[in-house]
């Protein structure tokens, strides 16, 4: 099976490569001509599914898995009975499931492939590394052509890897928890992923150990009509501690990309794991995506998400809350644009006494983008003393921008304390004369307004992020007006 | 040296063109002057005011406005701004999660030429040496824009603003509106504090006790849309006394 030709797309680089400018909405928007080795071929059938195996030479117990996931994928409806219809575009059978230059992430930047390593250098990957991350996990379509953890974190014990690798050598561990947290029949995404996932992070610390620095992993997507489908499972060990964020973006491209992800995190006694994910797709991709932590005893997992681009992202970041005084918390940011939906919310499975979660969630709707805001909590009647705080806040740009919120919490039993707040609001034409009679251009005055209402939550991000998100945020805004 | 010169300016809503609110007013600052517009509700101060800064839901239906000989007319509000016009609102709009520090450090950033970047030491030293000139908190400049922001704390953000923006000409609608007598003179105060050779400023009020401590250069008589009567402080004293049905009399008996 041979690789579709690819196309260079030099019209960009001179925004692109702006130093100064840093980030730069169009940053993503760029292709290199790469030669994929492996390749599935456009398409999904059991045939797909056996190459991916083969060629990642798995146990026959995985094969397995991904067989019964397939059958599973194949047998599910589409959720349009809640979700959108737009999720009837997606061509299934032009989708090529699998494609890698090679099946062994680097240990160091100068043995990566040089077409593939001045994507990661053109995306400021390299750099990052240097300046603030314990170990980057850098994944080029469906494998990682980099994966490295700074010494002083390995020698502690903690293990990352992508998980191709990590089944191979701690199968153990991974088997352990694999599919546990997010069973493959939860959705039709999680049961398609499951059936060839490739690449995404595995991560363990060790009990007690606190990853002073953040991991990070950064996925990419290269290829036309391709479909990215990591898997990520994090264990944090009792008492430990780690941050882990990833990035993403992908080229605009006149056909549909799919980046459909499962993310698994398990925090025991005592462990706090923190995800920080901002993506910036680009505005054909549909990023549908599961993502569930499960909190031990006294455990803490927070989930911060801020998605920006794509064309229908539906992702809800979820904990359930297994062991006593358990807590959740999502805080999440999303920003939809003309043409864009953004489906997103949490979840918070209350399944121990005095457990709490904590969701704030703001979306910004410019022009005709929409977002949407869906919320699930669950504390069942035998429960006692569990609390839930929800906030969402919806800020509208335009009059035909639009937004829905759809919350569904469910409290059984007069043992507990939930609180919700729901807001929506304009940003006003007197705000913005305002702004503009101070000197701000019409888009400088609604970033800034844009960027005021997300700012108490952008607090809470790493700085190197929140700087990001402030700029891409900048971006976006200065495309939506005159 | 620095002129705005408003010529026989006529401005209506921006969707009813067909009835004027500001009908033929021709007045000229100069930098160092201090005008005073005062009239009755509803005479076309505030809209002159805001049709001068660009207001969107304002049209010019007549007449023009010149910044040191140029006309602004065709100019966006941003860039009216950054020219040196300054326009203190009587009703100035909350920014949720902005702080005031933010905000103008934003502001002047956009006056700088692209890929310039404001530096923020000398921003901070700045600001706090106009916050102390006009004895404003510390604290102050952390707190969201105008956001929960009493009367007198609002009219203080607008001088403060005023001080770091250094217009060549503020426009300064009802700036007295909804004070007490001690935020009155805490904004006076400011006003007098900025006021010097590289200022005009366009006072707009309804009453005369803002004067009492703002002392101006000229003052003007605006009614139905037009300046009828223009003086020097005097004016405004005179106005104080005999109550603006002196002017309508005046114009009645002189169109008799």
């Amino acid at each position: 099976m041979q690789p579709l030709p690819q196309t260079d797309t030099p019209a960009t680089a001179a925004t692109d490569e702006n130093p100064t400018l840093g980030i730069d909405q169009s940053l993503g928007n760029f292709t290199y001509d790469v030669k994929y080795d492996y390749d599935a071929g456009s398409g999904l059938g059991e045939h797909t599914v056996r190459y991916i195996s083969d060629v990642k030479k798995e146990a026959p117990w995985l094969l397995d898995f991904r067989l019964h996931a397939l059958k599973t994928f194949l047998s599910k409806p589409l959720p349009t009975h809640w979700a959108t219809k737009d999720l009837e575009n997606i061509n299934f059978d032009k989708i090529r499931y699998y494609l890698a230059q090679g099946q062994k992430p680097k240990r160091t930047w100068d043995e990566v492939p040089a077409d593939i390593k001045k994507t990661f250098e053109r995306l400021g990957i390299p750099e990052q590394e240097r300046k603030f991350l314990a170990g980057v996990e850098a994944q080029f379509d469906s494998e990682a052509a980099y994966s490295n953890i700074k010494e002083i974190v390995a020698r502690q014990g903690v293990i990352f890897m992508n998980s191709t690798e990590a089944l191979r050598e701690h199968p153990a561990l991974f088997k352990k928890w694999f599919g546990k947290v997010i069973p493959t029949g939860d959705n039709k995404f999680s049961a398609l992923n499951s059936a060839v996932f490739s690449g995404g992070s595995f991560i363990y610390v060790p009990p007690g150990v606190k990853v002073a620095q953040p991991l990070q992993a950064y996925f990419r997507i290269n290829a036309e009509n391709f479909g990215q489908f990591e898997r990520t499972l994090i264990i944090c060990d009792e008492g430990s501690e780690v941050t882990y964020m990833e990035g993403c973006t992908a080229p605009k491209f006149s056909t549909s990309t799919l980046h459909s992800a499962v993310v698994e995190l398990v925090a025991c006694k005592g462990a706090k794991i923190q995800y920080i994910t901002v993506q910036n797709w680009a505005p054909n991709v549909y990023n549908l995506v599961t993502k569930r932590g499960l909190a031990l005893e006294d455990a803490e997992i927070k989930w911060i998400d801020c998605n920006i681009g794509s064309r229908l992202t539906m992702k809800y970041p979820g904990v359930v809350l297994k062991g006593r005084k358990a807590r959740g918390e999502v805080i999440s940011i999303a920003l939809a644009n003309d043409g864009q939906h953004q489906d997103t919310g949490a979840k918070m499975i209350h399944a121990a006494d005095e457990t709490t979660s904590t969701i704030v969630s703001k979306s910004i709707s410019v022009g005709q983008g929409r977002a949407t805001y869906r919320g699930q909590v669950h504390i069942p009647k035998h429960l006692k003393g569990c609390k839930n705080n929800t906030e969402c806040d919806a800020l509208l740009i335009n009059t035909n921008s639009r937004t829905d919120t759809y919350p569904a919490i469910t409290v059984r039993g007069d043992k507990h304390a939930t609180q919700h707040e729901a807001s929506v609001s304009k940003v006003s034409e007197d705000m913005i004369f305002y702004m503009r009679q101070r000197g701000l251009t019409e888009a400088q005055a609604m970033s800034l307004a844009v960027n005021g209402f997300i700012n108490d939550l952008a607090s809470q991000f790493p700085m190197e992020y929140s700087v990001e998100l402030k700029r891409l945020i900048e971006l976006e805004m200065e495309g939506s007006v005159g | 040296m620095p002129t705005l010169e408003i010529r026989d300016l006529r401005v209506a809503l921006a969707d009813s063109q067909d009835k004027p609110i500001v009908n033929g007013v021709t007045l000229t600052i100069r930098s160092g002057e201090v005008h005073a517009i005062m009239g009755p509700n509803g005479t076309g101060k505030s809209t002159l005011s805001k049709a001068v800064a660009g207001h969107p839901d304002y049209a010019i239906t007549g007449g023009d406005i010149l910044l040191d000989g140029r006309s602004i007319l065709e100019m966006e509000p941003d860039e009216r701004a950054r020219a040196g016009l300054f326009l203190a609102f009587q009703y100035p709009s909350e920014i949720p999660g902005v702080s005031i520090a933010n905000f103008l450090r934003a502001a002047l950033q956009a006056r700088l030429p692209e890929g310039e970047d404001l530096d923020a030491t000398a921003y901070y030293k700045r600001l706090y040496s106009k916050m102390d000139l006009l004895k404003i908190d510390r604290k102050f400049t952390s707190r969201a824009v105008n956001e929960g922001f009493s009367g007198g704390e609002k009219k203080r953000c607008e001088i403060l603003q005023l001080a770091m923006l250094e217009p060549a000409f503020a426009l300064m609608d009802e700036t007295d509106s909804g004070l007490d007598i001690d935020a009155l003179k805490i904004v006076a105060e400011g006003v007098n504090q900025l006021r010097g050779p590289k200022l005009g400023v366009l006072l707009i009020t309804h009453y005369q006790r803002l004067l009492n401590h703002i002392i101006p250069d000229h003052v003007h008589v605006m009614y139905d849309g037009r300046i009828v009567k223009s003086g020097d402080k005097h004016l405004a004293l005179e106005l104080e006394a005999k109550g603006y049905d002196w002017i309508k009399q005046e114009l009645a008996a002189a169109s008799a």
